[in-house]
């Protein structure tokens, strides 16, 4: 197992008090394996996956307790030198929206063969002539020419290829892709996921997806962590979830998106009311409020995982 | 192009809008145009909902700001009930708009966060003289109702509410006028999936009782096939494929109709692994400049000679209007 993720706790520190963003969740990823954590904004999604390599603001934020061995060793546990080591040659991140992730005063050259520099140890001219194939292997023609440009020369699309460039320079065993195509338009969108999920693919790279779209989790995943309220509810392989959910926000979930291949005018189901607020949340399951089958048990506790048929994981009263 | 069609409550004629890009400090000299729109027809029947979809910068939102006035074309007509709302001086122009109403993507910057709900909603009604003091606010409770929320939220600000509710505060100002057309302008695409829905009830619902008339613009093609009757398919400038909504999903004509609805995943494995994709190289140019002959041939995977060279006309095939040189 690649990366294995036990009881990871990571609240913020709010005037109204803490806020239990990820309320102990564990998950696996394994060598290569495409895994994804969907769920609605403010259900801990992204918090839980830059947890892993201490990218979230301490204070307010605090990693409360867990662990997440990755190659053998506890990430929560290493010292933030050791952690940027980490951070840039085993575990990559592209973020949703490229420009703020790209210095705008320097060449795109510059953020390329800066890793190449720094991790692998090569000399400027063969960190250009590296960068020049990473641009290739990510569709961008005319590499040469484009290593002196800046981020503002390039599109929003392009700006998101050069990210994988980066991400992929030091040849990390897992990228973490934190709603990567969610600022571009769908043509881009269906670019980029054919082009990360084929350089997963041919170099073996793991890809932890974070994003809310059910689509994209459907086409691209090979395991999926349904997330609520700072847990995961459920955790299936992408087919089995499909066929068969379990958990009724991940049914309820799955029933109100429009989808394309259905006939219109038939009326979306919805779930009522909001996500639940997470500085006051209720003992019980946060879902109860709004879900239909909730019964008196609900109030009472939040049950933890459970398997319900092989590899097939629900946290709920219903099914235990 | 006639569409002479019964019925219409708006015709667009050969719609352009070019914004002038100008260079100097103290002498503006014009030196491009931004092709925002560059010639759409269409027409929008009485309660009916036409759907818009295009991707950034296709020039969706620059249409449904031209068909509300908020922008004057650069040339052709805007026919609103008959009336040219071109040839409208500033005084009749002002009377019409109680009839057509936008609703916006962003319900937190649509909102001014120092009026209360009360004054947020009542604004159109005081502003076109409709209503004012005690009926303005019964007019208030009433709509608050009508979009499913409590009369007693009448005095809160914005920021007391979530995104979704917040929504439901923007229709409740936009059909507070008794409008008889909506530019609803991505209205869901800033809203989680599970709020999503209820939006689009929503406006589902409304659109029934109210029997009002929808322009309903959004780069998701899964909400637009959901909630509209009719979709336009626009690409840099021009509307490529214009279609019932069933006609459009079950045989697009234009390639870009057909990259834009394989792109969109469905959500269930199965049935994405035997769909084809096509994969479309490259991203939108710009439209300071756009390529000759039909815009979309850079891109086109089956694009031959005469597409650089010819725009195609906008025709009748099919059961659909489409602007494609190939389609039969």
């Amino acid at each position: 197992m690649l990366l294995q993720v036990r009881d990871l706790k990571t609240y913020f520190d709010t005037r109204k008090g803490p806020v239990k963003a990820v309320d102990g969740i564990s998950y696996d990823v394994d060598k290569g394996e495409i895994v994804a954590l969907v769920g609605e904004s403010g259900c801990g999604k992204t918090v839980s996956a830059l947890s892993l390599i201490k990218l979230i603001p301490v204070p307010p934020g605090k990693i409360v307790g867990g662990e997440a061995v990755f190659e053998g060793k506890d990430l929560l546990k290493m010292s933030d030198d050791e952690i940027r080591r980490v951070r840039g040659r085993r575990i990559a991140v592209v973020f949703q929206e490229p420009m703020t992730s790209l210095n705008p005063v320097l060449t795109i050259g510059r953020q390329l063969t800066e890793g190449l520099m720094e991790h692998r140890l090569m000399d400027g001219r063969q960190a250009a002539d590296e960068a020049v194939r990473l641009l290739e292997e990510v569709g961008i023609v005319d590499g040469r020419r484009r290593l002196n440009q800046y981020p503002d020369q390039f599109s929003g699309g392009m700006r998101q290829r050069v990210m994988l460039a980066v991400a992929l320079a030091c040849r990390p065993a897992l990228i973490i892709a934190d709603e990567p195509t969610t600022a571009v338009d769908v043509t881009v969108q269906a670019q980029l996921l054919e082009l990360l999920v084929g350089l997963t693919r041919t170099a073996g790279v793991a890809l932890l997806l974070i994003t809310h779209n059910m689509g994209v989790v459907a086409k691209y995943a090979q395991r999926i962590n349904v997330m609520y309220a700072g847990r995961i509810v459920e955790r299936a392989a992408t087919k089995e979830l499909f066929k068969k959910p379990l958990h009724p926000y991940t049914r309820a979930l799955l029933s109100c998106i429009p989808r394309l291949d259905e006939a219109p005018g038939v009326r979306l189901c919805t779930i009522q009311g909001q996500p639940p607020d997470l500085v006051q949340r209720p003992p019980g399951c946060a879902f109860m409020p709004r879900c239909a089958e909730a019964r008196e048990q609900c109030s009472q506790e939040w049950p933890p995982l459970r398997e319900v048929f092989p590899e097939h994981y629900v946290a709920c009263v219903t099914y235990r | 192009m006639s569409q002479k069609q019964n019925g219409a409550l708006i015709e667009v004629r050969n719609l352009v809008k070019y914004f002038p890009v100008t260079r100097g400090l103290i002498v503006a000299r014009h030196v491009a145009d931004v092709k925002a729109v560059d010639g759409v027809s269409f027409i929008i029947r009485k309660g009916e909902t036409l759907g818009l979809v295009g991707e950034s910068g296709s020039g969706k939102t620059t249409v449904g700001k031209c068909l509300l006035r908020l922008y004057r074309p650069t040339s052709g007509q805007i026919i609103f009930e008959g009336v040219d709302l071109g040839k409208l001086d500033q005084e009749k122009l002002r009377a019409l708009r109680v009839k057509m109403q936008p609703i916006y993507q962003d319900p937190y910057s649509s909102l001014n966060p120092r009026h209360t709900v009360a004054e947020i909603i009542s604004e159109p009604l005081v502003v076109h003289g409709l209503a004012s003091g005690r009926q303005a606010r019964e007019r208030v409770d009433e709509l608050l109702q009508m979009v499913g929320l409590d009369p007693d939220f009448a005095e809160r600000y914005p920021h007391m509410f979530s995104g979704g509710q917040r929504q439901r505060i923007g229709v409740a100002r936009a059909i507070a006028t008794r409008p008889d057309f909506i530019v609803c302008d991505e209205p869901v695409s800033a809203l989680d999936v599970s709020i999503q829905s209820q939006i689009v009830n929503l406006l589902d619902d409304l659109k029934s009782q109210l029997k009002l008339t929808l322009l309903f613009i959004s780069h998701d093609l899964s909400v637009v096939r959901h909630i509209s009757d009719r979709i336009a398919v626009m690409y840099l400038g021009r509307i490529v494929e214009l279609a019932p909504s069933r006609t459009l999903y079950d045989e697009p004509l234009h390639p870009y109709s057909q990259a834009l609805l394989s792109a969109v995943p469905i959500p269930d494995p199965e049935i994405e692994e035997k769909r084809k994709r096509i994969i479309l190289k490259g991203e939108i140019p710009s439209p300071l400049n756009p390529p000759p002959g039909c815009t979309f041939h850079p891109r086109c995977p089956v694009a031959i000679d005469i597409c650089s060279r010819q725009v195609p006309e906008f025709r009748e095939t099919r059961g659909r209007w489409v602007a494609c040189h190939l389609a039969k």
